[in-house]
Order: structure tokens, then C-alpha cells, then sequence
């Protein structure tokens, strides 16, 4: 049990750093795939198999893919800034993970008591039913049946934003613009950018 | 829960052999969809290797193997070779939840469940392994450094996310009157009316038909194969690919039929039920494999017969009369639930 | 039997990672996609004390979460494209001023 949680744990932190030190946006977001997809295993370990699928399904499945779909239609490549005027942010910063990560090793030991240890599988009954479906979907519609609607409302909100904010608004008046000249036969030039 | 040497020596055993017999039904799949389609075209197909041609597949495959692995020059070298294996490991990582048929008595081994392990969120993880292997063609494409190839990756990886959504949809039907996501649960759920309780009868037609075109799209195959059509733009996603690599995108598309047909024959056609399957578990087996190749055959008929759908069509079919349709199953469904129960 | 601490652990360093993934990336995507790290992170806390205290609430949470995290990554990507469309560059450090 343990080793999966180490083999998992490692991917995971391997694939991050992955994310944030390549130069190919394509290579950060594969790196970003790769610790969705080992989240996902670490969530099966600690008996979240419901949240686990929707992981996959909807964050590396669907996110990340349009992520990717962005990246490609932007036709990123790994470009050097010209102007890069925080240099000395990136000195900065891996000592100040270091010393976060010495933090974090500091409060698991001390506070790395008995009392404190997950459940083992199997030993309260409540823990086989705790992720699935039903133990989810039962929660969802009798206490939490309002922040479900609002999520609702909020996706619907995102839709219209997204589609509203990548429209081609310049491309549609320079196309009006450009018609009359390129068939004088059939408009009057009247027909201009007025609208 | 405990693991021990027994079970993980049976599910071994159980995975090779699952993992053998589904390789030679899709070898034989390419086979069989040559010689139908040729009968349907008024001509013969392959039948010179072997009796019948049935040993074309074997042909091909040393085919494959002994052509020569090309990698153009001009591609992104990690990515093109890594294209191949996303498309095909999560494609073959479903098999395990097949449900093959019922729990049947081996002489020496005693009561033999016929699927390799029976997962409480099934159909989920079959969903997100489909999820997944998109992105073997979105980096295909990507890969390829050439404009067809993005092209065709682009749109066939946009049309299956678009697709996925009423897939996931049409099966919410099936699983609201079985009340659960496991493939074994649902199909036993089917086994009322001497074996032909089928979701199909009982109130599922609409899902069904929802179900089957949804995953005709996302499987990119005709009427929806326009991303991968030779006529259109070259080959698609998989221009740049030769030999072993394009088999491994080859063998991914029939995979990927396999998987849609099973999981129509589980939701929707009673899976293993059928008559007389609980005196004779071993009908069981022959009946899901029966319907599994009706499924496999309608595939190949509609490909002989339907013309393609331009890409703008595909989209605004799959958005704008799909994807509320499939909503409209699951309401109908909910209020047959309720007022039948 | 592994101690609810070292998946906090874990959480914290993946969030670490992500932070400094913010502060340092110049590409817009990659700094967007470090945002997700982040959230990525937080889920797993939720989720290990979620297991802890036996309560399906925290997943509930985290189911909630990812729908978030989806209509934020649809509208950031959005801003993203049009930002791109505009300055044709993806550097944001070249994003610094409020008018065009």
C-alpha cells in the first residue's frame, strides 16, 4: 500500500516540476497530464474511486485537452522573452522553496503522531461505501442540492464568456469592409463599415 | 482488502487469455471488414492466403513488422513516437472490465467469474480511458509537423470531445434503471423476462440510438470519419506514420470499435442474457459474442453503405441535435422511473 | 497504513511547485497551467481528509471544485486568446499595460 503511494507521490512531484521547468508549452502540458493522471491513482488509494474517474475524465480528459487545443491554435513555440525584467525572481525562488519544503519536513515529524494515521481499509464499515456514487450523489441533492444549481449557473456563465471573449469581432468588420471592393457588381459602396 | 498470490495468479491467467482472444477477434475484425465490404461492393475480397483468406491477418502483420520505420526528419521525435502508445494502451487498458459472460463451473477450477474484475465505477472507467486516448491523436497531429496532420488531428480530436459529451449522456438511462455504473450489475440487471429484458425493450430505444451514433463519432468511422478519410485530407492525423506505428493507430481504431460494442451489448442488449442462460452459463459467452459482432458487422455495413458528413455538419449535429436529445432521454427516463416505481 | 501527514506533505510541495511555477514562468499557458497545479493540490488535501474523517463531504467538495476549475479554465483561455490576438505574443511580461 505504502509503495503505491510512493511510486504515485514521486511521478507526481517529477511530472510538476516537469510542468514549471520546461521550455515547449506542449512539454508543460503533457507534465501536467501526467501529475492529473498520478493524483487520480492517489485518490483510488484513499478510496475517492468516484472522484477519481471524474479526474481523469473531466481534468486530464477535457481541461487539459483544451489546454492543449490552445496551445496549437496559438502555434506556441518556446520562445526566449526579449525583455525579461524579473530575472532575479527565479534566484529567488528556489531558495524559497527550499526552505518551504524544509518547513513541510519539519511539521510531518512533529507532528507525525499514532493518533493521527489514516483508517486502515476495511477495518470501519463506513469507509467501503465512502466513495462511491451513492454516498456522493446522496450528499449532493439533500444538503449541498445549492451549490450544485450555482455550479450550474457558473458553467453556463463560463460558456457565454468564453464564446464572447473569442469571437472574432475584427475579423467580421474587416471582412464587411473588404466585400464591397471585391465585388462592385452586386453592392453599391454605400454598404460600408457604418454598421 | 486482501491480496494474495491466489488472486493475482488468477487475474493474471485471466488477463492473458482476455488479452489474446480480443487481439485475434480484432485481427480478424480487419479481415472480416475487407471481405464484407467487398461482398457488399459486388467484388472478392483478400482469399488468396489461406483457405478463404483467413490467414490475411497473419500476412499482415509480418507486413507491418518487416517494413521500413521511417521518422521524417522535420517532426517533434518525443512526440511522434509517443502518439502511437497513447492511442493504444488505454485502448486496451478497458479490457479488463468486460463482462464476458456469467459465473460458469471449470472442472478443475471451480466457479470461474467470466471478466477479469468487476470495478463499482465500470462504465466510468471506460469512459475516461476513451478520454484519454484522444490525446494520442491531438499529438499525432501535432507531432507531425505538417499541415495535414494538424489538421485532421485537430478536427478528429474536437469532434470526439464534442461527441463524448452525448455518449457520457445516453448511457445516464441505462444506469439510472440499473442503479449502478458496474458493467456486471447493469447486465444482471437485464435478466428479467426468461433472459430478454433487455435496457433496449424497456425503455431505452431512444438512448440506444443516441448511444450508437454518439460512438460511430467519437470511434472517427463512417458517416463521421472526414478527419481520416483518404480523399480528404491525405490520411488525416496519421499521414507521417508507417509501418508498426501505423498499425499501432490501426489496431487503437478497432479496439476502440471493440470497446463501443461491447459497452452497446452491456447497456443496451442484455450484455451476456439471453434464453436458457441460467441452465446453461456457457450460452452466455455465445450470445455476448454474438452481439459483439452484430455490432462489429453494422459497423462495417454502415461504412459500405452511408456517404460522410462534412465537418461543419458533424459539429452542428453532434451539438445541436444530439446532446439534447440525449438530455431528453435522461428526463423521459427519470419520469418512467418514477411513475413505474 | 499511511499517516494522513505525508499526503499533506505531498499536497503541500505539489503546491509549492505550483507557486513557484507562477512566480517564475514568462508563457501565459504554462503560468495558467501552474494555476491548476495549485488547485490540483488542494483537492488532494480534501480528498485525504475526506478518507480521515470518514465524511463524503470533502469529495463533494472537490467534485465542486472541478467543475470550478473547468469554467476557469474556459474563460482564462478565452482571455488568453484574445490577449494573444491583440499583442501577438504569449510573453506576460509584455502584457504590463493597462491600455493597448
Amino acid at each position: 500500500m505504502e509503495i503505491l503511494f510512493f511510486l504515485f507521490g514521486a511521478i507526481a512531484v517529477v511530472a510538476a516540476l516537469n510542468v514549471i521547468l520546461q521550455r515547449n508549452p506542449i512539454y508543460s502540458a503533457i507534465g501536467l497530464i501526467v501529475t492529473l493522471c498520478s493524483l487520480a491513482g492517489l485518490f483510488l488509494t484513499l478510496s475517492a474511486q468516484f472522484i477519481a474517474a471524474i479526474q481523469i475524465i473531466v481534468y486530464a480528459g477535457a481541461i487539459m485537452v483544451l489546454f492543449v487545443f490552445t496551445i496549437m491554435l496559438l502555434n506556441v513555440r518556446s520562445e526566449e522573452s526579449k525583455v525579461d525584467r524579473q530575472k532575479f525572481l527565479r534566484w529567488l525562488a528556489v531558495p524559497l522553496f527550499l526552505a518551504l519544503l524544509g518547513e513541510v519536513y519539519y511539521v510531518v515529524r512533529t507532528v507525525n503522531n499514532p493518533p493521527l494515521q489514516i483508517p486502515a481499509t476495511g477495518a470501519a464499515p463506513p469507509a467501503e461505501i465512502l466513495g462511491t456514487v451513492e454516498s456522493i450523489g446522496r450528499e449532493m441533492f439533500t444538503s449541498y442540492l445549492l451549490p450544485f444549481e450555482a455550479t450550474s449557473v457558473l458553467i453556463l456563465m463560463a460558456i457565454v464568456g468564453a464564446m464572447l471573449l473569442a469571437r472574432r469581432e475584427k475579423e467580421v468588420d474587416a471582412a464587411k469592409r473588404q466585400a464591397p471592393t471585391a465585388e462592385p457588381e452586386e453592392e453599391t459602396v454605400a454598404i460600408g463599415p457604418g454598421h | 482488502m486482501s491480496v494474495d498470490a491466489g488472486f493475482l495468479i488468477e487475474a493474471l491467467i485471466k488477463i492473458i487469455i482476455v488479452f489474446h482472444v480480443v487481439l485475434i477477434i480484432l485481427a480478424y475484425t480487419v479481415l472480416a471488414e475487407r471481405r464484407v465490404l467487398a461482398v457488399i461492393q459486388n467484388r472478392l475480397g483478400p482469399n488468396r492466403v489461406g483457405t478463404f483468406g483467413l490467414l490475411q491477418p497473419f500476412a499482415d502483420l509480418l507486413k507491418f513488422i518487416m517494413k521500413e520505420d521511417l521518422i521524417p526528419m522535420a517532426v517533434n521525435k518525443y512526440l511522434y513516437l509517443l502518439a502511437p502508445i497513447v492511442t493504444l494502451v488505454p485502448a486496451f487498458m478497458v479490457m479488463i472490465v468486460y463482462p464476458f459472460g456469467p459465473t460458469v463451473r471449470i472442472p478443475y477450477f471451480g466457479q470461474v467469474d467470466l471478466y477479469v474484475t468487476r470495478l463499482n465505477i465500470g462504465l466510468l472507467f471506460v469512459f475516461a480511458l476513451t478520454s484519454l486516448g484522444v490525446y494520442g491523436i491531438v499529438l499525432a497531429g501535432w507531432a507531425s509537423n505538417s499541415k495535414y496532420s494538424l489538421l485532421g488531428g485537430l478536427r478528429s480530436s474536437a469532434q470526439m470531445v464534442s461527441y463524448e459529451l452525448s455518449l457520457s449522456l445516453s448511457v445516464i438511462g441505462a444506469v439510472m434503471q440499473s442503479g449502478s455504473l458496474d458493467l456486471v450489475e447493469i447486465v444482471k440487471n437485464q435478466s428479467g423476462a426468461w433472459g430478454m429484458g433487455w435496457h433496449l425493450f424497456w425503455f431505452q430505444p431512444i438512448g440506444f440510438a443516441v448511444y450508437l451514433i454518439s460512438a460511430i463519432a467519437e470511434t472517427n468511422r463512417v458517416p463521421f470519419d472526414l478527419p481520416e478519410a483518404e480523399t480528404e485530407l491525405v490520411a488525416g492525423f496519421h499521414t507521417e506514420y508507417s509501418a508498426m506505428k501505423f498499425a499501432m493507430f490501426f489496431l487503437a481504431e478497432y479496439a476502440n470499435m471493440f470497446t463501443v460494442s461491447v459497452i452497446a451489448t452491456v447497456l443496451f442488449l442484455g450484455g451476456w442474457n439471453g434464453p436458457f442462460v441460467e441452465q446453461l452459463p456457457w450460452l452466455g459467452l455465445v450470445y455476448f459474442f454474438a452481439k459483439v459482432f452484430f455490432f462489429l458487422f453494422l459497423y462495417i455495413w454502415l461504412r459500405a453503405t452511408l456517404p460522410r458528413f462534412r465537418y461543419d455538419q458533424l459539429m452542428n449535429f453532434g451539438w445541436k441535435f444530439l446532446l439534447p436529445v440525449a438530455l431528453l432521454n435522461i428526463v423521459i427516463s427519470a419520469a418512467i422511473g418514477v411513475l413505474t416505481f | 497504513m499511511i499517516p494522513l501527514s505525508w499526503y499533506l506533505a505531498l499536497s503541500a510541495v505539489i503546491f509549492t511547485i505550483g507557486v513557484v511555477g507562477v512566480v517564475v514562468q514568462r508563457n501565459v499557458i504554462a503560468l495558467f497551467m501552474c494555476v491548476e497545479l495549485m488547485l490540483n493540490a488542494v483537492n488532494l488535501t480534501l480528498v485525504a481528509f475526506s478518507r480521515y474523517f470518514v465524511n463524503p463531504t470533502g469529495q463533494l467538495f472537490v467534485f465542486i471544485v472541478m467543475a470550478v476549475a473547468a469554467a476557469e479554465a474556459a474563460v482564462g483561455l478565452a482571455i488568453i486568446i484574445s490577449l494573444f490576438r491583440s499583442r501577438e505574443t504569449l510573453n506576460i511580461d509584455e502584457a504590463d499595460l493597462l491600455k493597448l
